[in-house]
């Protein structure tokens, strides 16, 4: 039994759990870290890293029998050959759709660090207060000076590259120097300056692409392969396994085991705190125990609260931190696919050389000082300009020699840009555990019901107008509106269902992310958002994680967990 | 690009989404089929000649040199539906069918500039006759020789530039008509 105890157990190894394993470990703390699927070693491990189009049988496009397997990722743009079983098995882990909900999974070491948009903005005092000034949900019980120390903290380790632009709307960060935008995203940047007085503004995206070397983390810079998603031979992005991992291991205080899913936070009702987990060996099905004085629970927004409403349940029967009646609920995705396209005109002299991992940013520009619009929050753009290529339509010609010649050239420059939207936190969004359905592991699985409503539907229509204004206005051709299908979860930025406040009453965790019924249990990840913002969020987990991490080990060493 | 830009359907240039890569609301049944029982050797080299008229060895490599016919059978056993398959193997015999009906003779037979005038024919029929939801059996045939073709290691590399680790992101290179595209995005 001895060597079931540890001081920490993180639960979960992605974005969040690798942070907090990396702080714990590093503040002298002996870690487990629990991973529900397989290992994935950093570089050795990514197999299709080095691979192109002509490397795979399909040419990287989904055959009918990968559709089959995962009925849920085929909904979208994410089943491919390339990154093909770094995606949850659905057949082993399926889950139950009262509305239609996207889950898209990943289950191994390192989570979706190793898929992600990286994407990476702060938070803003707007987004911090917008709950208690508009009387929406509950307040956040914490502000934008609790988490800026700890932005700059996760920055500077992580490696952001961004400008700064002196927006109070999106906060500028420790950055690396930007990715360049090309020489039509500048144009098109000062012409939007100009028509709208510098009320709106195109940025270069802010990114987990690191623009210089981080030697002591042995990563080189970011090599624009655009390959991301297949994991990183340069250590070019944020990942747990290029960042958070390899600093948790060189302290040797780290255990790592994968295949490990955890059933169960074991609650001490006596003491009321957690006293260890529950684990299922995920290959042999043995159940062990593990037993620790703090827990983080960071196994992925609605995983986490799935392990909390599995726990703890003959005291409660909803489960460990359900006493709010909020656990399950506000869940919030951002919705987008809104947006709009078009044509540049004048460029034709002027191609770019590498495949940026990135493009621009527009930043929230609505419902900020005074504007009050018909629906409460707002949006940010992403968006791109480039060339066409073979893919294009070519008018009047259709095959031979001068047809070939022609798709070999590269086509006009296009820009396109979508919206990504906040979403208001509603306390019937929820999702339940479903006793009736279980998964390989005879765990019952979690049920969704989630939609967006007015304030989301009203605000997509701005989505869409405001990209083809901005467009026109300066002086983009053939703009075109799109409109994309969204259904909850497709944002892959899932958020809330445990979430922070300032009562026990009508939150799951406090301002420090311990859960009000278990204060040795901090929950760091998405689950903990009390609100969604418009901007992505995974840099909030990671800044919320180290303060958590850090909040924690001082309680620790206090005596007060 | 990033993975969160807009979702840029492929239209091939033929008006249409790449069909079998599109999205999927709706599941379709799982093929079963083999690549060898719905494609014989000579379906593939019939294949190879059609794309070879679409997509000729110029001064660079050709349809032919990428080995389209073979990716194409490939893909269609393995991507499509039952129902686009059938439609994709359709192409073959209508592709022969309007060779005899034009010159009297099967289309392997037929001269450089004869297969031109069938395979230019039965292109603007399709594209005149195709909506998104309804593709012709020529479209899926056009589709998969340019899709083929163009993300084939030849055709990527030799035909189009390939830059396997560019190193830098450079915004704005002077760029000369003539030039070739950028082999991968």
């Amino acid at each position: 039994m001895a060597n079931n105890h540890y001081d920490a157990i993180v639960v979960g190894s992605g974005i969040s759990g690798g942070w907090a394993a990396k702080e714990l470990t590093q503040k002298g703390l002996k870690v487990l870290l629990l991973e529900r699927g397989r290992n994935i070693e950093h570089i050795t491990d990514y197999q299709n890293a080095d691979k192109e189009a002509w490397d795979y049988p399909h040419r990287n496009r989904a055959t009918q029998e990968m559709k089959a397997k995962y009925p849920v990722l085929s909904r979208d743009y994410l089943l491919e050959e390339a990154t093909l079983g770094m995606w949850a098995d659905e057949q082993e882990t399926p889950y139950v759709e009262e509305k239609r909900f996207d889950w898209f999974r990943g289950y191994h070491v390192g989570g979706r660090s190793l898929l992600w948009g990286r994407q990476t903005y702060r938070w803003s005092q707007t987004d911090f207060e917008a709950n208690a000034k508009e009387g929406i949900a509950v307040d956040w019980p914490i502000r934008y000076q609790d988490v800026a120390p700890w932005y700059d903290y996760v920055e500077r380790f992580a490696g952001i590259s961004g400008s700064k632009e002196g927006l109070d709307i999106l906060p500028d960060g420790e950055f690396l120097p930007p990715i360049p935008l090309n020489c039509v995203e500048e144009d098109v940047a000062r012409r939007l300056k100009d028509r709208f007085k510098g009320t709106r503004h195109l940025i270069n995206s802010r990114c987990a692409n690191i623009t210089q070397e981080l030697p002591d983390q042995d990563r080189t810079r970011c090599q624009f392969r655009n390959k991301c998603r297949l994991g990183c031979p340069f250590g070019g992005y944020f990942s747990t396994q290029s960042s958070t991992l390899p600093a948790a291991v060189a302290t040797g205080n780290l255990t790592l085991r994968p295949f490990s899913i955890v059933k169960e936070i074991l609650y001490d009702k006596d003491k009321k705190k957690a006293r260890g987990v529950e684990i299922i060996d995920a290959e042999t099905n043995m159940t062990y125990e593990y037993t620790a004085d703090i827990i983080f629970l960071n196994a992925s927004t609605l995983n986490s609260t799935w392990v909390l409403m599995n726990s703890a349940t003959d005291v409660w029967e909803g489960g460990l931190g359900s006493s709010s009646g909020e656990l399950g609920h506000n869940v919030m995705d951002h919705h987008f696919r809104m947006g709009a396209t078009g044509e540049v005109e004048g460029f034709d002299e002027f191609y770019f050389k590498g495949r940026r991992p990135a493009g621009f940013y527009i930043p929230r520009f609505r419902n900020i000082g005074d504007e009050k619009r018909k629906y409460l929050r707002g949006f940010g753009y992403q968006g791109s300009a480039s060339r066409s290529r073979w893919e294009r339509e070519i008018a009047e010609m259709n095959i031979g020699a001068d047809y070939k010649d022609a798709l070999t050239e590269p086509g006009g420059w296009t820009i396109g840009m979508t919206a990504f939207g906040e979403m208001l936190p509603y306390h019937e969004n929820r999702v339940k555990l479903d006793q009736n359905k279980k998964d390989k592991w005879g765990l019952p699985v979690l049920s969704m019901n989630v939609e967006l409503k007015q304030n989301e539907l009203d605000m997509r229509e701005d989505m869409v107008n405001d990209a083809v204004e901005m467009f026109e206005a300066v002086g983009i051709k053939n703009v075109k509106p799109t409109r994309g299908s969204y259904a909850p979860g497709m944002g892959i930025h899932e958020m809330g269902t445990a979430r922070m406040g300032r009562d026990p009453k009508s939150s799951v965790l406090n301002g420090n992310n311990q859960v009000w019924d278990a204060p040795n249990v901090f929950v760091t990840d998405g689950a903990c958002m009390t609100s969604a913002a418009c901007v992505n969020p995974s840099l909030t987990y990671m800044a919320l994680t180290a303060r958590a991490a850090d909040f924690a080990v001082s309680e620790l060493k206090k005596g007060n967990l | 690009m990033n993975r969160r830009e807009l979702l840029r359907l492929i239209t091939v240039a033929t008006g249409i989404s790449l069909v079998g890569a599109d999205v999927a609301f709706s599941l379709d049944k799982a093929a079963a089929a083999k690549p060898d029982q719905l494609f014989t050797p000579e379906d593939i080299r019939f294949l190879d000649e059609v794309a070879e008229t679409i997509i000729p060895r110029t001064s660079t490599p050709g349809a032919k040199d990428a080995e389209v016919g073979a990716f194409m059978a490939v893909y269609a056993a393995d991507c499509y539906t039952e129902d686009q398959k059938k439609l994709f193997h359709s192409a073959i015999s209508q592709i022969e069918d309007s060779s005899q009906e034009k010159h009297k003779k099967p289309f392997l037979s037929l001269t450089a500039k004869e297969r031109e005038d069938v395979i230019l024919a039965l292109d603007k029929k399709a594209r005149a006759e195709q909506t998104p939801t309804n593709p012709q059996a020529f479209t899926l045939v056009k589709q998969l020789t340019l899709f083929g073709f163009f993300t084939s290691k030849i055709g990527a590399t030799e035909v189009l530039v390939y830059d396997e680790i560019p190193g830098e992101y450079e915004t704005c290179v002077p760029y000369k008509k003539g030039t070739p595209a950028w082999g991968t995005a």
